[in-house]
């Protein structure tokens, strides 16, 4: 990161939902989303999306399933238009650049923009191969640099220690929370800014998810964050902001514990509190 | 109501259930056999194998009785009908028009299989792969005229070349692999899970990139697979070289030559008016039993190749 850092632990901006804060804090935002709408086909999945996501903190997204979330956070860093029939409308402005516009290249935003899949999909190569891929693809060819990103990366994601004297073996021989965070790993080895995350911890079970969150705290000193979860407890527990997403419609967007705690819209209310989805 | 509405229902599905159950005892019965009736399916096919590996050792034994084995394996000269057994020109006719297949069929048939898997839209692929499947369907016969009517002319306008020809048959068979390999490692490289693909496009890899560095690795032994079935085809094809290639056996790597292929001396023995019982009417199991080996060769090599570069997911 080459900005200085603002306090991250629990800041209490005055401003709600990050939004028109010309005043006060020079809050910095690494997305700045406006208006985005999202169409599958003739079936819209996103509906008038606004939301600037703060620099270096956790963002929390939840909501039912079915509203969008993995939807919106694809459309971040543009892989959901893998889905020929994607059509999008509104402005993403990533760092003050529009995401959408023909000279900002996929490929530029993807390699500032990484992102950890549901499902740990790491690929079918060395635990040292997976986490070297990206810088490989980015052009890093020597060894001594890549053994040291290698290894910067798997400290980075806390799994060295357990992998460190099999990094020639196939990363399918972890279990599946080291797969997530040689995924994670794979993903800081080319220092992106922004981490997505969508249900990281979905497919793990309590001890690799307690590790995962952790890792994500650790993370955040020098990532921004954005995390899709379906656990409320886990948003709570390890996000700043939170946005509440209901079939498609981004219902609020403000700090977690306000959120949590004294949520300014009844739909909020009635789905932290459990009466739906 | 419902609730009455449901009972009746259930009612209904334990009596059907009762009802089917007699009918179910013969299907018990039928279960047993079943098995032994695809083990017979299984050991009728692998009784065949043995049964003709069998009829091609012994006939070539017979053969090898009368003609030194060694002077069969390095005989350079192949004219049955004066007596002169060596096999080499056959050999190296059938590698000639191997590796003109191969040099024609590998690259563009991988290409079309990269595009199809990786490039194509739904509707294209949906289009394109069944014509290739048509291209796979057509009778050899009918490549081997399009390689001696359409492709040695088309060649004669550039370069010296005989009627009877390795070139035009080898790229004609090459042709006709094409879509073997094409849609064999197609599917190779579409099963190879989407979420791989993902991983490397979220970090910034190009489609390209994350065709030669991901899709490809990972389907490595399929492709591999469906190279070297290719190669076997091209091996034991018969037809077009039949017809395209020649009937002179020749000790030569000239493309540009007439020859005569393993296949093709089969042919010319088995149609010829060869007495039953002669020497020569043995040649045609022993040169059976060499491209029996060939073809065998390539099938361990497929093997071995596929489970040591094997990337599983
Ligand atoms: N590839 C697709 N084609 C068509 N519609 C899609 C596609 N992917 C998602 N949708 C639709 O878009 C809407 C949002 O889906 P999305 O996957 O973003 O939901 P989600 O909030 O992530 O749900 P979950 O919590 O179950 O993961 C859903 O109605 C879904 O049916
Ligand atoms: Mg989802």
């Amino acid at each position: 990161m080459t900005i200085t850092t603002q306090e991250n632990v629990n800041i209490k901006p005055d401003t709600k939902g990050g939004q028109n804060n010309k005043e006060g804090k020079k809050a910095k935002h690494v997305f700045e989303v406006s208006d985005l709408n999202l169409w599958y086909g003739s079936k819209q999945a996103l509906y008038e999306v606004n939301m600037k996501v703060p620099e270096n903190q956790v963002t929390a997204i939840i909501g039912p399933s079915g509203c969008g979330k993995s939807t919106y956070l694809k459309t971040l860093n543009r892989m959901v238009e893998m889905v020929p029939s994607v059509k999008t409308s509104g402005s993403i402005k990533y760092k003050g650049k529009e995401i959408f516009s023909e000279s900002f290249g996929v490929e530029d935003l993807r390699t500032k923009v990484g992102m950890v899949f549901q499902k740990p999909n790491p690929f079918p190569k060395s635990i040292y191969d997976n986490v070297a891929y990206g810088p490989r693809i980015h052009g890093i060819k020597k060894k001594a640099q890549l053994d040291q990103i290698v290894e910067k990366s798997l400290r980075g994601a806390a799994i060295w220690d357990e992998v460190k004297d099999r990094l020639n073996e196939k990363a399918f021989g972890l279990s599946g929370g080291q797969q997530q965070r040689i995924c994670i790993a794979r993903a800081l080895a080319i220092e992106p800014d922004v981490i997505l995350m969508d249900e990281p911890t979905s497919a793990l079970d309590p001890i690799s998810t307690a590790k995962v969150e952790e890792l994500v705290q650790e993370l955040k000193k020098e990532y921004s964050i954005i995390i899709v979860t379906h656990n409320m407890q886990q948003a709570a527990r390890i996000s700043d902001k939170t946005a509440f997403f209901l079939n498609g419609d981004m219902i609020e967007f403000t700090d977690t514990d306000e959120l949590f705690s004294n949520p300014s819209d009844k739909r909020t209310e009635d789905y932290i509190t459990g009466r739906f989805g | 109501m419902g609730k009455a509405l449901g009972k009746e229902k259930q009612m209904d599905v334990q009596k059907l259930i009762q009802e089917k159950k007699q009918k179910r005892n013969v299907t018990k019965q039928f279960e047993k056999v079943i098995p032994f009736l695809l083990l017979l399916c299984a050991v009728i096919s692998v009784l065949t194998t043995i049964g003709i590996v069998f009829t091609l050792l012994r006939e070539s034994f017979t053969f090898f009785s009368e003609v030194n084995i060694l002077n069969f394996l390095t005989g350079t000269d192949w004219s049955p009908w004066t007596g002169h057994f060596g096999v080499l020109p056959l050999i190296t006719g059938t590698l000639l028009i191997t590796v003109i297949a191969v040099i024609v069929a590998v690259p563009l048939g991988l290409m079309s299989a990269i595009y199809l898997s990786e490039y194509a839209s739904d509707r294209v692929r949906k289009i394109i792969k069944p014509t290739l499947e048509v291209l796979a369907g057509i009778p050899t016969v009918v490549y081997g005229f399009f390689a001696l009517t359409f492709m040695t002319p088309l060649f004669q306008n550039f370069m010296e070349l005989s009627i009877f020809n390795a070139l035009s048959a080898g790229v004609v068979v090459g042709i006709m692999i094409i879509p073997m390999i094409a849609s064999l490692s197609e599917d190779a490289m579409s099963s190879v899970p989407n979420s791989l693909r993902e991983g490397a496009l979220a970090m910034g890899a190009t489609r390209f990139e994350v065709t030669m560095k991901v899709v490809l690795p990972a389907a490595f032994s399929g492709i591999v697979a469906s190279i070297v079935l290719a190669i076997s085809r091209a091996i034991g094809e018969t037809m077009i070289v039949t017809i395209a290639a020649g009937a002179s056996p020749a000790l030569t790597f000239d493309p540009t030559r007439s020859i005569q292929t393993l296949t093709a001396f089969i042919v010319q023995g088995a149609t010829g008016d060869t007495t039953f019982g002669s020497t020569i009417y043995y040649s045609i199991y022993a040169v059976g039993m060499t491209l029996f080996v060939f073809t065998l060769l390539m099938n361990l090599l497929s093997q071995w190749i596929s489970r040591r570069f094997r990337e599983e997911y």
